[in-house]
């Protein structure tokens, strides 16, 4: 079983502190969201740990899995850009992600696509399409990477409701399945019964249920 | 393995696909070798004699032009970060892109350059020698390129502080490039020695530049 650790993580940027201190442990199947105002620190925190930022102290690592691999091997992140190839076709920039993280078929890619509703689409060059379908295109690669922690930086937004609803749905498999996420959201986002941590006003690690 | 040729195989695609990359460097080539004969006057002679290094110098200049291919779309739209969190050390990443930019933009330049010697009165049986340098030469520019672009991913118009930290590390290039075609051309000192030097130039770059293009990509995403 995995669990994700997180240890007296400190983070500042620009010489501003926006974690004093931070620890939490998640557990296989358990589901964090990250609120707090705009500043507070909630794309440090998850660039953090997907080893994209350097905190200033303390470690966060995946207990239970394959030693060889680093945590930011087990993490599939989306932040506020979606990592979508203009030139590329919705098909083309998945098949890249399918042979770079040796991962998948194409019916899987197939099948994300359809998860998503984009299979009209699928030919289309990526810059044609809409803020939301790319949107929805940066998010095929959570089903298709098939990692245990997936680390969602304000997901929803442009996107519509329905597609809300499906990446809810989503979230919610993926917990089932024993994996985790840590979303941080201003939406109210339904992902089940899940931990909050607050980053607003310093207050550190503040936890309750988010109904 | 399979990562590191689809890293190759994706830039490359993505440098052909959007044309500005291409396109422009060999436009540019064409171009300054085309209208230098036109300032210089019709003295055959000085043409040929100056040959190799217009050759090599506007070969440096027009790769200049798309180095910041190499990092930048990929930092702006995102897609960095999803290679930073790939099976790949960001070294390697480095190194598949450094090679990358080479396939699409040197290959093709080294093989319009006979071409553009005809035009300088370049000797032919300098072709073979001019082509095998520039083959050899140019590697070195793609990954001195690399630590270029990805020192100044995130600065908006980088273009021109690119080509001011690149151009000074790019002079042992030139210099041993044009010395090995001189040399073919019998105009003094042998082929071998500075060719040989070439090699140990370039070889030395694919070591240290995915190394230092790694570390400032690293800076660049924290």
């Amino acid at each position: 079983m995995f669990k994700l650790v997180v240890k007296s993580l400190r983070c500042a940027r620009g010489g501003r502190v926006l974690i004093p201190e931070l620890s939490f442990t998640l557990g296989a199947g358990e589901g964090l969201l990250v609120q707090g105002p705009n500043g507070a620190g909630k794309t440090t925190l998850l660039r953090a740990i997907a080893g994209l930022f350097r905190p200033d102290e303390g470690t966060a690592w995946l207990e239970g899995a394959d030693e060889e691999k680093t945590l930011a091997e087990q993490c599939c992140f989306v932040g506020h850009l979606n990592g979508v190839k203009p030139t590329f076709t919705a098909l083309e920039n998945l098949r890249f992600i399918t042979s770079y993280f040796e991962v998948a078929d194409d019916a899987a890619i197939d099948r994300a696509l359809e998860s998503f509703g984009l299979e009209a689409v699928a030919h289309i060059p990526a810059a044609y399409l809409s803020a939301g379908q790319k949107r929805r295109l940066g998010l095929c690669r959570l089903l298709l990477m098939q990692r245990p922690v997936w680390l969602l930086d304000e997901p929803s937004v442009s996107l519509d409701m329905a597609s809300q609803t499906i990446l809810a749905t989503f979230i919610r498999r993926h917990l089932a399945g024993g994996g985790m996420a840590i979303v941080s959201t201003h939406m109210p986002i339904d992902i089940g019964s899940s931990r909050v941590i607050d980053l607003g006003g310093h207050s550190g690690a503040a936890e309750g249920v988010w109904q | 393995m399979k990562p590191f040729l689809a890293l190759i195989a994706r830039d490359v695609r993505l440098g052909l696909r959007d044309g500005g990359a291409i396109g422009a460097a060999l436009g540019f080539y064409v171009v300054v070798v085309a209208i230098l004969p036109l300032g210089l006057g019709p003295d055959l002679n000085l043409l040929s004699r100056i040959a190799p290094g217009v050759l090599w110098v506007a070969l440096l200049l027009s790769a200049l032009l798309s180095l910041e291919r190499i990092f930048h779309a990929d930092y702006d739209d995102g897609a960095l970060e999803l290679l930073a969190t790939g099976p790949l050390p960001l070294e390697m990443a480095a190194l598949a892109k450094s090679i990358a930019h080479w396939l699409y933009t040197a290959v093709p330049l080294i093989v319009i350059s006979p071409v553009l010697g005809l035009l300088l009165n370049l000797d032919p049986n300098a072709f073979g020698p001019l082509m095998l340098s520039m083959a050899v030469g140019t590697p070195a520019v793609s990954f001195l390129g690399a630590v270029g672009a990805a020192l100044t991913c995130g600065l908006r118009r980088g273009g021109l502080l690119l080509a001011l930290l690149l151009l000074p590390l790019y002079v042992p290039v030139l210099i041993f490039g044009v010395a090995s075609v001189n040399a073919a051309l019998g105009l003094g000192g042998s082929f071998t020695a500075p060719f040989s030097i070439l090699c140990a130039f370039t070889l030395a770059t694919a070591v240290i530049g995915p190394l230092a293009s790694a570390a400032a990509i690293r800076g660049a995403l924290n």
